[in-house]
């Protein structure tokens, strides 16, 4: 399946999504415009080699278990779940393949909070998220809602602060060029 | 008369035991929980980070060059896999043209190092499940490789050998011929492995139907590498995803449907008869030409998102740029093989007994370095 007819599959299961699409005007011209619908999910495939979409927090275990209940989209294997600190914004991203239609989607939630960053956990969808999802919660403190063991997996847990966000300070062991 | 008396007092109690951080089944410092009940496994719990360096930091503030040697420190017996990927990965985002010579020679050693990986693995395999004459086996013909590899590129694990646009120099005048005669020799070699423990009763015993991985429960857990592909998932990255000269080689790939501890060690044995045709179909074709191109000094990717895969020895490993035009990446994630195959230990080891969990592992190859990162 071709990424357009993937995009088509996923705003079929928000059907609000394309009679209300919006272009948003934005202040910054260097940066492309993209069209944001009324639930928030956002298709690009400017700067990578795969289809990214970008989903609201509210809207986000409702599309994952889509992608891989629904028998069209198939994504049954996630093979990627990066934490991202993307300055202001905190954030999670999985790269999911199709073991049956071999296609990929990158579906990427973020957040403002940096206080209290919170997903929910895909531990139900995907088994190999527990792991992943520690490891994320370890290095950004992100947090996963529903997640069965959510706690620190490589650091011990008297750890102060998370080491992968980009304000995080150690000046003794950390050496900066 | 006299009776016998049963304590019904003493009840049956679950409790805890450490495996590890030093124990020899855990092939490096990894530390298991267990929660055992006789010795009846109830539940493991991984404790990582005793090796963790934070690589993905230190990518971070290094630049392109840098990055690739700090991979080999990942998944040491795939070294050279690990720096193809970065090397890969950072060649596509800036549209390079690689030369074939370049990329046959990087699939042959990308070879060579699977079969290297497989023999260590194959040794240490044995080994676990108390038959210590495979190591010495194991470890006599992977020096052979080992010395081919320090002849070509001066290190025999971390190689280094790779750099973003080619080779850091050109093969060795002798490396064809040496080659050559490993092939000769490992094809007499890897029927002994098969006398020597294959068939073995006791081995059988100690694999057949020990921790058993549906091919859902593999795709669902996210393995890669022998460990999927014991379970009947095809999940090979050289045949879905090719990369370098894969494209233009001949090989199987090797599936099995049982899921169990013995499929899993099948698999290593004849992906390194599949790993040997792919050495012997290129060996005699390497084309003429530059071992590398001339890139810039300091190399900026393009402002964007930038993923590559490769096969390593363990199975998928995934390289994850986010860069923003900077000489430096703005995040780098290593999607291990690794520690998705660790995460699904607690699945097959529960149920099982101590000495179940010892063959399991041994089946999941683990290198410790490349879960902890």
């Amino acid at each position: 399946m071709n990424n357009e007819e993937l995009q088509n599959i996923i705003n079929s299961w928000f059907p609000d999504s394309i009679s209300n699409a919006v272009i948003t005007e934005t202040s910054d011209e260097t940066e492309s415009v993209q069209p944001i619908s009324s639930n928030g999910l956002e298709f690009t495939e400017e700067d990578s080699q795969f289809l990214n979409v970008t989903v609201q927090p509210e809207h986000f275990h409702k599309l994952m278990s889509q992608l891989k209940s629904n028998s069209e989209t198939n994504f049954d294997y996630l093979f990627c779940l990066s934490g991202v600190d993307w300055g202001t914004e905190l954030g999670v991203v999985y790269h999911l393949e199709s073991t049956t239609h071999r296609h990929i989607i990158v579906v990427k939630v973020k957040t403002d909070d940096r206080e209290n960053p919170a997903f929910e956990s895909v531990c139900d969808i995907w088994a190999t998220a527990e792991f992943h999802e520690r490891e994320v919660y370890d290095f950004f403190g992100i947090i996963f809602n529903n997640h069965p063991n959510l706690k620190r997996l490589f650091l011990t847990d008297e750890w102060e602060g998370f080491p992968l966000r980009k304000d995080y300070v150690d000046e003794i062991n950390m050496v900066i060029k | 008369m006299e009776t016998t008396t049963v304590n019904t007092n003493f009840k049956s109690e679950e409790y805890f035991i450490n495996m590890g951080p030093q124990h020899p089944a855990t092939h490096g410092v990894l530390r298991l929980l267990l929660t055992i009940d006789g010795e009846i496994i109830k539940k493991v719990d991984p404790d990582l980070g005793y090796i963790h360096r934070s690589i993905e930091k230190m990518c971070e503030r290094d630049s392109y060059q840098q990055i690739v040697h700090l991979t080999d420190r990942m998944d040491y017996l795939s070294s050279h896999i690990n720096n193809e990927a970065v090397c890969l990965a950072v060649e596509n985002a800036l549209e390079l043209e690689i030369p074939d010579r370049v990329q046959v020679i990087r699939t042959i050693i990308g070879e060579l190092t699977r079969i290297a990986s497989h023999c260590l693995w194959w040794g240490v395999m044995g080994m676990d499940v108390g038959a210590l004459t495979t190591y010495f086996y194991g470890f006599r013909d992977r020096e052979m490789i080992n010395d081919i590899f320090e002849e070509t590129c001066g290190a025999r694990l971390t190689m280094n050998y790779n750099i973003p646009g080619g080779l850091m120099f050109d093969i060795h005048p002798n490396f064809v011929n040496r080659v050559k005669e490993f092939i000769a020799h490992f094809k007499t070699k890897l029927p002994e492995y098969d006398t020597l423990l294959t068939g073995n009763v006791i081995f059988q015993k100690r694999t057949r139907g020990v921790g058993i991985l549906s091919k859902e429960d593999a795709i669902s857990f996210g393995a890669s590498g022998p460990i999927g592909r014991g379970s009947g998932y095809s999940c090979d990255v050289r045949k879905h995803h090719p990369y370098s000269a894969y494209d233009k080689v001949k090989f199987k790939e090797v599936l099995k449907t049982d899921g169990d501890a013995f499929a899993r060690y099948q698999v290593r044995i004849q992906e390194m008869w599949e790993s040997l045709s792919i050495v012997e179909q290129l060996i005699d074709n390497i084309p003429e030409g530059d071992y590398k191109i001339t890139t810039r000094a300091v190399i900026k990717l393009p402002k964007g998102e930038f993923y590559q895969k490769v096969e390593t020895a363990r199975g998928e490993l995934g390289v994850y740029i986010i860069s923003t035009g900077t000489k430096n990446p703005y995040r780098l994630k290593f999607r291990s093989p690794g520690f998705s195959n660790l995460s699904l230990l607690n699945h097959i080891a529960v149920g099982g007994k101590i000495g179940d969990l010892v063959a399991s592992m041994a089946t999941l190859d683990l290198v410790i370095p490349d879960i902890d990162r």
